[in-house]
């Protein structure tokens, strides 16, 4: 920093002297800690042998009745008190948990008596139906009248058609239990997040209590909280739903702040003139003012509930989620993908259902309300005839309760033989293309991680944070790094950062060209637009299927997935940033005799910048959270860690090695929020 | 005029934006522009004191970010002014609690929004009936209610629409018919009609004055347009980077601006229509001039309302107050220099 000239001459200071790219300080400092690390890494290893393999003594150890122990084992111990012993007072905390269970229990017993089992007497076995469930019919004619009472036809015949693909492919009873869980899941998530929503809007407080714990929410591994409501909870349908909501609420939590800050401050105004208590201004004047907006949470809480639904299933939920891991686990490849599409087709009802709920306009005035109630309520005055009629009508022909088995088709085989055939005649094709790429990619970029020393990793990880942000994020990275060293699990996590930075190269190196493909040309982006919105709605595990029946388990199969994925995002925030350069700045380029490329790396691409880097640390959370369920292909690192702990029910395992993950994600994304925060200051987009 | 009459009255309200405004203003009441800026803040409103009494139509005026809506948010009380005292009837506004404030409110305050800040899940009738159903009035007697004030701003048969099913200025009679349904004493008008397309907007001012002559409530109206202010002010107050230039009826502001800034305002204004009779005449002759006067003409009569009256008389006319007491004369030429200035 010395070459700063301090001169007062005024001339001098405002033309600073324009320093080459390596006399830049920063560029210097950089290259200095470079050179610095290589020779640690490379010769220090006699001498600091701690800082290649984190000390035991030195782990992060807590206090638990007179002495220390580590952290992981501390909260293992404090759930266990937790469940033993702790009181408040009236209740204890077991009390708590089982009224919790118990309340959620009942309205999922009445949907699924509803959709699936019909009103049962009596226990296990020994029950009989007093009632049946809603028909096959009566079902598809409710969501149809749904569909079409929230837009038009069109959106009424794909609900039914999606329906009716669920009874035709014999995926009818799994799909009506899943249905059932979602059903009850949807307005506990989005009536929680509302509130919870509403109260930190409403208080400091509680707002900055909830920000930290969204960002950890959104970026711990599910299956991490799966191992503490798996102890709390037991095994069964209530805790698969108890996960499901805690699972789905964030978003809702996070679009309520931001709609409820949207409403116009004339609107709130207004609730104040007109004398509204607080109440009032919440209930009567904001939130009804940010329906819209709070609609699209709705559908955001529908379709994660939906994501949730395989890996609920792991802690006791039945239905499609159930389906497919059990045909996982059997390697039943037609199995599994049946219950998997039907997992996604009825995602895309849900999901077009919910869209065209959260777009409908307020109807349009009436004149005269009709006196008669059919008339007022026609769609619900059909449905109650049909579940009437057939209701009946089932009691004397099968048919019309349950689809008959017999006028269903499986396309199971189809899909076992699909894959059979490519394994026998691909085979050493499939095998040598996978073998080249580990042999010359993935593994020397493993060992070149897992070489790196702890202390180097987290002071290059400070430096790049007080680079990119200032000595706050550079602390925070450190420390977060430390953090992850300080519970031994440095290695496991140098093998996540490992297939998670693998497969977003891959990702980017896939995502990006598409996504400037898409943005030059209207009919590609149209294509594109309609493969990544599919890609999005698949749950996780339904990428994982395949790529194991082609390649079997292990890394390469891992990467394979993930970059699946997460390639979505890579496509469409580049697409989008290019396509929102401004055109004036084009037209100046094409006029200044650019040629296309130049236009497209000069122009485009520079502006497009701080975007792409918003889509790349999208698809690193993906990646991220796709890791965690790559665990069950056999990967060895924190998801390894994490599945382990649930399969063994340790809270303490489970919830440290989730907070590595999410730490590893909370560094990505600061350090990337950083850089283009940068990128855009100095572009001017601010 | 006597303080017991104003029905609102600032006494110099300030409201500075940004770190530490208190402070700040504690230590030197008389802070200047510059004073504000070293310090780091944005002086809204600066030592504000008027009074707006019963019945009159009070425009407080000026150009973009001059502090207008700041101020008029200050005087009821939506946001808390930095320093000074708001009279309304001669209780401090700003010692009530929040429970007063309410009920003061929900019953004797009214306000229209620029931009309408109509309930877009709410038809007419709900939106108009809202601040009653705030209140807890019944179903049925406040949308009875509703329907009168609906009616008496001309859009009944629209009862069941929804706002986005309106034009801008039914809009904006929706937010009229809201601010009126509690029956307010004072009505505050932030720009109600600046939204709004010009011809619409002048449809929009009539309704107004029409309104204001049956109902006479306070009113404190807010905008940036000086015709507008001249046609429905009472008084006009004029303000500057959040200071109060000048307070007076038109006529006081053309004639005898205060500052530069109020002149330069003034300065396009057509002043026949600002200017009374009263502002223009010639003392009385000690005798009437020969022949009598040409006719009479009232002292507070606008010139170009009765420009066409003089037209052609050759002799003066008298002027006279409200009592038929000759006040002045007037002569065409008078008249004439004023209609060539605009
Ligand atoms: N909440 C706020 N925080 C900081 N500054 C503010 C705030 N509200 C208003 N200001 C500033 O106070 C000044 C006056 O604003 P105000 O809205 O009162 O102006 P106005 O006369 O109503 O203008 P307009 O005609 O545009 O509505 C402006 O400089 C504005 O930037
Ligand atoms: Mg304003």
């Amino acid at each position: 920093m010395t070459d700063i000239p301090t001169s007062t001459d005024p001339s001098l200071k405002e033309e600073p002297v324009p320093r080459r790219f390596f006399q830049r300080p920063l560029v210097m400092i950089w290259c200095a800690a470079l050179a610095a690390a290589v020779t640690f890494a490379t010769f220090a290893e006699p001498y600091a042998p701690w800082a290649f393999k984190y000390p035991r003594a030195w782990r992060l150890e807590l206090y638990f009745d007179g002495k220390f122990i580590e952290l992981k084992n501390w909260i293992s111990k404090v759930v266990d008190w937790l469940i033993s012993d702790a009181s408040f007072g009236l209740f204890t905390f077991t009390e708590l948990t089982r009224g919790v269970s118990w309340i959620m229990e009942r309205p999922y017993i009445l949907a699924k008596s509803l959709l699936s089992t019909g009103f049962l007497e009596g226990q296990g076995s020994a029950a009989i139906q007093i009632l049946p469930p809603l028909s096959w019919i009566a079902v598809i004619v409710i969501i149809v009248a749904m569909a079409r009472f929230a837009r038009d036809r069109k959106l009424a015949a794909l609900v039914g058609a999606c329906f009716l693909y669920l009874a035709l492919f014999n995926q009818w009873s799994s799909a009506m239990v899943t249905l059932s869980s979602i059903v009850i899941a949807v307005p506990f998530g989005v009536a929680g997040g509302l509130l919870i929503g509403i109260a930190a809007h409403r208080s400091r407080i509680v707002k900055m209590i909830v920000s930290p714990v969204l960002d950890l929410m959104q970026t711990v591994p599910v299956f991490a909280y799966l191992v503490p409501i798996l102890v709390l909870f037991g095994f069964g349908p209530v805790s698969a739903i108890i996960a499901t909501i805690i699972y789905a609420m964030p978003p809702m939590v996070r679009i309520t702040m931001l709609a409820l800050k949207q409403v116009p401050g004339e609107i709130i105004d207004l609730g104040n003139m007109v004398g509204c208590t607080r109440r009032q201004m919440t209930w009567r004047v904001m939130v009804p003012s940010a329906m819209s907006s709070l609609m699209i949470g709705v559908n955001q809480v529908i379709m994660l509930s939906l994501n949730m639904v395989i890996i609920a299933s792991m802690i006791g939920a039945g239905g499609l989620g159930y389906d497919v891991l059990a045909s996982l686990r059997r390697l039943d490849i037609g199995a599994g993908i049946e219950a998997g599409v039907g997992i996604v087709v009825l995602a895309i009802a849900l999901d077009r259902l919910s869209q065209a709920f959260a777009s409908r306009e307020p109807s349009e005035h009436r004149e005269e309300r009709p006196s008669a109630l059919w008339r007022r309520f026609p769609y619900t005055a059909v449905c109650l005839a049909v579940v009437l009629a057939t209701g009946i009508l089932g009691l004397f022909w099968g048919w019309a309760q349950a689809w008959p088995a017999a006028w269903s088709i499986t396309t199971g085989d189809f899909w076992s033989e699909l894959v059979k055939y490519i394994n026998i005649n691909f085979f050493d094709e499939l095998e040598t293309f996978k073998n080249a790429l580990l042999l010359n990619v993935l593994i020397p970029f493993k060992r070149f991680l897992i070489a790196i020393p702890w202390p180097v990793a987290m002071a290059l990880l400070g430096l790049a944070g007080y680079s990119l942000g200032g000595w706050r994020l550079g602390v925070l990275c450190a420390l977060l790094c430390l953090f992850v060293a300080s519970v031994g699990l440095w290695s496991k996590a140098m093998v996540t950062v490992y297939l998670c930075g693998i497969s977003v190269m891959f990702a980017c190196l896939i995502g990006i060209p598409v996504g400037i493909a898409a943005a030059e040309r209207e009919r590609v982006w149209r294509v594109v637009r309609v493969v990544i919105d599919t890609l999005q709605t698949l749950p996780s595990f339904v990428y994982l299927m395949p790529v194991v029946m082609l390649f079997r388990v292990g890394d390469f199969t891992a990467m394979i997935a993930v970059v699946a994925y997460a390639l979505a995002p890579a496509v469409r925030y580049t697409a989008h940033g290019i396509r929102q350069v401004d055109p004036q700045l084009l037209e100046a380029g094409v006029v200044s005799g650019c040629t296309p490329g130049q236009l497209l790396r000069k122009i485009k691409l520079k502006l497009a910048l701080p975007e792409i880097m918003l889509g790349i640390n999208q698809t690193i959370m993906l990646a991220l959270s796709m890791l965690v369920i790559t665990a069950l292909v056999g990967t060895r690192e924190l998801g390894q860690e994490v599945y382990i702990a649930l399969t063994k029910a340790d809270i303490g395992r489970g919830l440290v090695a989730g907070f590595c993950v999410a730490f590893i994600a909370i560094i990505a994304d600061r350090l990337i929020t950083a850089g283009a925060q940068r990128a855009r200051a100095r572009l001017g987009l601010q | 005029m006597a303080e017991n009459e104003a029905k609102l009255v600032c006494k110099s309200v300030w409201k500075l934006f940004g770190p530490g405004a208190e402070a700040a203003l504690a230590n030197n009441r008389g802070m200047s522009m510059s004073d504000l800026q070293s310090a780091g803040l944005i002086g809204a409103v600066r030592d504000v004191s008027l009074e707006v009494s019963d019945g009159e139509i009070f425009v407080i005026m000026g150009l973009s970010g001059s502090g207008k809506s700041t101020l008029v948010r200050c005087m009821s009380r939506l946001i808390e002014p930095t320093a000074g005292e708001i009279l309304f009837e001669g209780t401090d506004l700003l010692k009530a609690s929040a429970a007063e404030m309410i009920e003061i409110r929900r019953h004797r305050m009214g306000m229209v929004f620029q931009h309408f800040a109509l309930l877009p899940h709410l038809t007419v009738l709900g939106n108009v009936a809202f601040p009653l159903e705030v209140q807890g009035i019944a179903r049925g007697e406040r949308e009875r209610r509703a329907r009168e004030i609906v009616e008496l701003v001309g859009l009944q048969g629209r009862e069941n629409y929804y706002p986005r099913e309106l034009s801008g200025g039914q809009q904006q009679r929706v937010g009229i018919a809201r601010s009126l349904a509690v029956e307010p004493e004072l009505w505050f008008l932030d720009e109600p009609f600046s939204a709004l397309d010009p011809l619409i907007r002048r449809e929009m001012q009539d309704e107004f004055l029409r309104l204001q002559k049956l109902l006479q409530k306070s009113i404190v109206f807010i905008t940036h347009d000086f015709d507008e202010a001249i046609r429905l002010a009472d008084r006009i107050a004029i303000m500057k980077d959040g200071a109060v230039d000048q307070v007076g009826t038109p006529e006081d502001l053309v004639i005898r601006p205060a500052t530069d800034y109020v002149a330069e305002f003034t300065r396009d204004v057509s002043r026949a229509k600002v200017l009374s009779v009263r502002a223009i005449m010639a003392p009385p002759p000690k005798r009437p001039p020969r022949g009598g006067y040409a006719g009479e003409v009232p002292a507070s009569a606008k010139i170009s309302d009765i420009a066409n009256d003089l037209n052609g008389a050759d002799r003066a006319f008298a002027v006279t107050d409200a009592t038929g007491k000759t006040v002045g004369q007037l002569t065409r030429d008078d008249v004439i220099a004023i209609l060539m200035q605009g």
